[in-house]
């Protein structure tokens, strides 16, 4: 707004600048604090909206004591009864390692600033094709055999699925956004063809008896092995090798990788190829994991993995944290301990998301009162 | 009445969900913010209508009072998700993407939250379908009782957010910023004062469209629950109507069609009969919106482009 026409005083209240250094472990108490303020808030919302008087206390501070055992309850309590051979802790790190997953197939292409929100799709392209493999030859095959089968048309699918919006970003720079977005859509109706197919007479397909994950200790560890490896994977990909460079460098400037040699539109086919993969290896865990597939399989989780990404600024070791936190808001026991029916997980992920992206700005910017600062410049003056 | 027909009024009704989401995502678009929290907000727009039908029920107001408490509590909730939308990423400058899936993600849950609690009632809420939002046709006995007020609303929505769009200064200054904001803000257009306007009367708009669907259009208890797919559709139709209001009419029609003829096949017959077209058909609208996309992108006309600056923040101090 041009302030020379305006009248005098239309100056804003505050003033913005960039912050050039703000201490990594001030940065961490902010976001922490979000994160608390955003429990805290969560917990006022259910106060207000749980009507069950005989499960909720009237006393705020009784239940919000009540109200954070049941996010405790829910991901770390130990199953005391031996007869159920799992315990919470176990889900909780499977559930952790599969959300790490998906959102560890996003990274290399957001940090090439390419806004691929279609994992969710190509996840269940993977979990249809590796489902697709075992139905048609489970049992005619070794065990061994049918799971690297699954894997490797898991792999296929995925990376098609995935590098399909690449291929038009780079030759006509088609908006990858609203086309990503589009082919979660399509791989649903793909993914419900399908099941149509299959079980023509039946709402849903029986779990199938062949194509489960191996076992290692119990059917959690393997899949909470292959999200670290593939963690660690991920991070030396981006970070020390020259294919991690180059997505940098377009994530930073195109103009710059294009001066510098790189060959932008390789970068940027190769990058969705490997978040394809990465996406194929999850939706293989998936197939194997449930042994059946709805279009509903991976709940939403694909979407849930750009936020995750993006909390753990698209960096594999952080977003461990990040997924580990948005589990826990999803496993909250709510709905059982308050008897209460209704998403309130969405409810409290969204709202704990909504402060952890407010607070980036405040470590991103200084805000600075207007009033204040001419202030001070007049009293320089005067000195 | 003739069947065929009767399925094309019923697809022009359902189409009306989409003209609502569609336009009011345009109008955000179109001020450079891609709104991927369309669906969240049109959830929470047909939560804040009949809980708003719910609380005015005891008073006995005249009709017309209760159908603008109806319009005026799904507006209400809409503006207010859509506010942290708007508050997150203009002022605070956050990632589009990121808020507005968190934003459907949390107005989906809390939509299903509060269609739960008592205040709540089914049959409260839907006695007001009938008797007032199926308007004038609510004693018809086909398709034709789906098109009530909330209907010709979106059409005369549609028509006034083109004309201002496209015919107005204040729509011209809108588009401005859309393609270029720091052109626009060194024009003397107060950048984040229309930002804020675009995208909360796009929320509100789009609120409506959520509102609608359960009132007029579905009038059912589980209404609600189909809420956020149609949310999508209307982000997809946003691209198919290549940003203007005005072909939203008819690409929601388009729409309404495709996605309609997959549960009419079994009733409508003739054409197929198998269940694995179902499926197939209510693909189409995606496929036909990444079709569009992309000979969009490759004809490179500018007038049917995204808007240029669509999903990027604008700091004035970074210019």
């Amino acid at each position: 707004m041009s302030t020379i026409t305006k009248k005098k005083g239309h100056e804003p209240l505050f003033h913005l600048t960039k912050r050039s250094s703000f201490p990594g472990w001030a940065a961490w108490i902010v976001r922490l604090l979000a994160i608390a303020v955003g429990f805290i808030v969560c917990g006022l919302v259910a106060y207000i909206l749980i009507e069950d008087n005989k499960k909720k206390p009237q006393d705020l501070m009784e239940f919000f004591e009540k109200f954070f055992t049941s996010f405790y309850n829910g991901s770390f309590k130990l199953n005391p009864s031996a007869s159920r051979r799992y315990n919470r802790i176990w889900e909780f790190f499977r559930d952790t390692a599969i959300l790490q997953c998906i959102a560890l197939a996003v990274t290399p292409a957001f940090r090439m600033r390419f806004w691929n929100i279609g994992a969710e799709g190509q996840t269940l392209m993977g979990a249809l094709a590796a489902i697709g493999a075992a139905f048609y030859l489970g049992g005619t095959v070794p065990e061994w055999v049918l799971l690297l089968i699954m894997l490797a048309v898991a792999l296929i699918v995925s990376s098609i699925w995935a590098v399909i919006p690449a291929l038009f970003k780079a030759q006509w720079n088609t908006n990858e956004t609203l086309f990503t977005l589009m082919m979660n859509y399509v791989a649903i109706y793909v993914v419900d063809f399908f099941l149509k197919i299959w079980v023509p007479t039946d709402s849903s397909l029986d779990a199938l008896p062949h194509g489960a994950l191996p076992v290692i200790e119990n059917n959690y560890l393997f899949i909470i092995l292959v999200a670290a490896a593939l963690t660690v994977f991920t991070f030396i990909y981006l970070r020390y090798t020259k294919h991690g460079y180059e997505i940098s460098v377009v994530g930073e400037s195109v103009r710059t990788a294009q001066y510098s040699g790189i060959h932008v539109k390789k970068v940027i086919i190769r990058t969705m190829l490997v978040s394809g993969l990465i996406c194929g290896l999850t939706g293989f865990l998936f197939a194997g994991k449930d042994n059946t597939i709805t279009t509903t399989s991976i709940g939403g989780q694909g979407f849930t993995a750009i936020i995750v990404s993006w909390m753990g600024y698209f960096n594999p070791l952080m977003m461990l944290f990040s997924s580990a936190l948005v589990t826990i808001l999803n496993r909250g026991k709510i709905s059982t301990d308050f008897g209460v029916k209704g998403a309130y997980e969405d409810v409290f992920v969204g709202i704990v998301l909504f402060f952890v992206i407010a607070c980036e700005f405040f470590i991103q910017y200084k805000i600075s009162m207007r009033k204040f600062h001419t202030a001070t410049k007049e009293k320089e003056a005067v000195k | 009445m003739n069947s065929w027909l009767n399925f094309a009024i019923s697809s022009l009704g359902f189409g009306a969900i989409f003209m609502y989401g569609a336009t009011g995502e345009i109008l955000t678009e179109k001020a450079g913010h891609l709104n991927l929290g369309i669906p969240g907000i049109m959830c929470m727009g047909g939560a804040g209508g009949c809980l708003a039908l719910c609380l005015v029920a005891p008073l006995n107001l005249p009709g017309f009072l209760i159908v603008l408490a109806g319009i005026f509590g799904a507006v209400l909730f809409g503006m207010l998700t859509g506010l942290i939308y708007s508050f997150l990423t203009i002022t605070l400058r956050a990632n589009q993407n990121v808020t507005g899936l968190a934003l459907t993600t949390f107005g989906a849950g809390l939509s299903r939250v509060l269609f739960g609690i008592k205040a709540m009632n089914h049959t409260t809420y839907l006695k007001f379908s009938r008797e007032l939002f199926r308007q004038p046709f609510a004693n018809r006995t086909d398709e034709l009782q789906k098109l009530g007020i909330l209907f010709f609303l979106a059409l005369v929505i549609c028509c006034v957010a083109s004309w201002v769009l496209m015919r107005t200064k204040v729509g011209l200054r809108l588009r401005s910023i859309g393609e270029n904001p720091g052109t626009a803000d060194a024009v003397g257009v107060n950048v984040t004062k229309y930002k804020y306007i675009a995208t909360l009367i796009g929320a509100g708009i789009a609120a409506l469209g959520g509102f609608y669907s359960i009132i007029d259009f579905e009038a059912s208890n589980e209404a609600y629950k189909n809420l956020e797919e149609y949310g999508w559709l209307s982000v997809a139709l946003v691209i198919f109507s290549l940003w203007r209001p005005h072909l939203a009419i008819i690409g929601s029609i388009a729409f309404g069609f495709l996605y309609r003829c997959a549960s009419q096949l079994t009733t409508l017959g003739g054409i197929f009969s198998a269940m694995t077209a179902q499926p197939l058909m209510k693909m189409l609208p995606y496929v036909v919106t990444i079709i569009v996309l992309i000979i969009s992108s490759i004809s490179k006309k500018r007038e049917n482009q995204p808007p240029a600056s669509l999903g990027m923040p604008y700091f004035r101090e970074e210019r």
